[in-house]
């Protein structure tokens, strides 16, 4: 039977790693991850876990460990955070163009400076081109669900592309909640064993991993490493298949908040899901045709799966909680107003930066952002392109 | 050798062909000079080879014969080492194969 725990999202995801037991866990600790790592080093030293539990000197010299051993053919799993990730930046691109399915908890925080601890996200964002899966989580349930999935889909022989679970940092890495864990062994079985695509130890079928290219190569390389990427959505749909069958919990690239109806709607990743569907469930109160897309799966960016439900739509606001300074809005909103382009008919589309290093956004925040979403629809006027949720001028 | 295209390629930019330089040639590095021998200056005390970065001197019985021009780089470090006057390795031009 599954347990009722109360956990936090660096528990939660930890309690997931504890129960796939990866052949090595390399990882240093930065805020607001650190408790991940802090849990697994406890539950091997209690012999909880048989993984290799290695601790380096730096993020960059723990993603190349990671990159080592799993080439090597073993499952690898390692977490961070915010500068952590940066530092890890250019091992990033070697993880996924050696084709090699790493996984790591992301608790997300805002970069330096100023020195910020909480949760944006400007570092997952600004590995989205790295080739990864990016996978974004709503709650510590999801977190714990997500990184089960990200084994399966980031190993499966048509993908071996490395996978991020995110989670915004504090608030959901800290903030304890009541959610589900499930049996040990249901959990492994559903793992299962990782079957690489090359090992560097194979002495019988020497390789050689990581070698260079020039301009001869390197862009047949780079290209057949999309193919990876380019498998990932069927392969992300059978594996979430699968998890509901055995698990009950129902995933897909985004979860629809009351959208049949829909003529005006919220689209976001992350925690700031949970805020929305409160607003919606009292704006729908009153009669408003109000709804709300979080998108779970960002990498690959589920384009026309989206596109299929936003251009039934009147007026949408995308919610970015990272910038991307010089850029036409925020990241998501870019993806967003791209996927959009193929079709005739398509709504209106705003965008809002908010929640930088942490600020709160409020269901009063999100109800303003509806309320100009209606005047939208029923004016057709759309106003300033991009704005700003709770800053001071 | 024919250049594969992106789709034959095995994943992960694994390099399964072990020794496969043997094929390669990386004489294609030169950038438009290359090193003469000449064998009538020659005192055969083998400084190029010993300095010659990818063994591209080629000696028989103690002698030098000639230049391996699939693996020269043009990199000219024999022709500096020579100590030969007038040098019996020297620089000169040739056409660039793009």
């Amino acid at each position: 039977m599954a347990e009722r725990r109360i956990l936090n999202g660096n528990a939660a995801i930890a309690e997931a790693i504890r129960q796939i037991n990866p052949d090595v866990v390399a990882a240093y600790p930065i805020t607001p991850s650190t408790a991940i790592v802090e849990h697994i080093a406890k539950f091997v030293a209690d012999g909880l876990m048989t993984t290799e539990f290695v601790t380096p000197e730096s993020e960059h010299s723990a993603m190349s460990m990671c990159i080592g051993s799993s080439a090597a053919g073993a499952r690898v799993f390692t977490a961070t955070a915010s500068q952590g990730l940066a530092l890890m930046f250019e091992m990033l691109y070697i993880a996924s163009s050696l084709r090699l399915p790493i996984v790591a908890g992301i608790a997300n925080r805002a970069l330096s400076a100023p020195i910020n601890i909480h949760g944006d996200h400007s570092d997952t964002m600004g590995a989205r081109d790295s080739g990864w899966i990016q996978i974004y989580s709503e709650n510590s349930q999801e977190a714990y669900d997500n990184v089960i999935q990200a084994f399966r889909i980031g190993e499966h022989k048509d993908v071996s592309t490395p996978v991020m679970v995110t989670m915004d940092g504090f608030i959901l890495s800290h903030a304890v909640q009541d959610m589900l864990v499930e049996e040990d062994e249901k959990v492994k079985a559903f793992v299962g064993e990782r079957e690489p695509l090359y090992n560097i130890l194979d002495v019988d079928h020497p390789i050689t991993v990581g070698p260079i290219d020039f301009t001869d190569y390197y862009f047949e390389h780079k290209r057949s490493q999309f193919v990876g990427m380019e498998n990932a959505p069927k392969v992300i749909l059978e594996v979430a298949e699968e998890f509901k069958k055995e698990f009950g919990r129902e995933y897909g690239f985004f979860e629809l908040y009351k959208m049949d109806d829909a003529e005006v709607a919220i689209i976001l990743l992350g925690s700031t899901a949970g805020t929305a569907k409160e607003v919606v469930d009292e704006l729908r109160e009153k009669g408003k045709k109000v709804g709300l897309v979080k998108v779970r799966v960002y990498r690959p960016f589920p384009a026309k799966e989206l596109a299929d439900v936003l251009t039934n739509l009147k007026a949408v606001a995308v919610l970015d909680r990272a910038a991307s300074p010089g850029a036409v809005g925020g990241p998501l909103f870019t993806d967003i107003r791209a996927s959009l382009y193929e079709y005739e008919k398509r709504p209106i589309i705003v965008d809002y930066i908010y929640g930088l290093g942490g600020r709160d956004i409020a269901p009063k925040h999100i109800a303003e952002v509806y309320e100009r979403l209606e005047k939208i629809a029923a004016t057709g006027e759309r106003g300033e392109l991009i704005g700003y949720i709770n800053l001071r001028e | 050798m024919r250049k594969m295209g992106w789709k034959e390629l095995p994943p992960g930019a694994i390099n399964p062909w072990a020794g496969n330089f043997m094929e390669v040639k990386t004489g294609s590095f030169r950038g438009g000079l290359k090193p003469v021998f000449h064998e009538e200056h020659c005192i055969h005390c083998l400084f190029c080879w010993v300095f010659c970065p990818d063994n591209a001197i080629i000696v028989k019985e103690g002698k030098v014969v000639g230049i391996n021009y699939d693996y020269c780089k043009g990199c000219g470090i024999c022709t500096v080492e020579c100590p030969t006057s007038p040098k019996s390795l020297t620089m000169e031009k040739e056409e660039l194969q793009l």
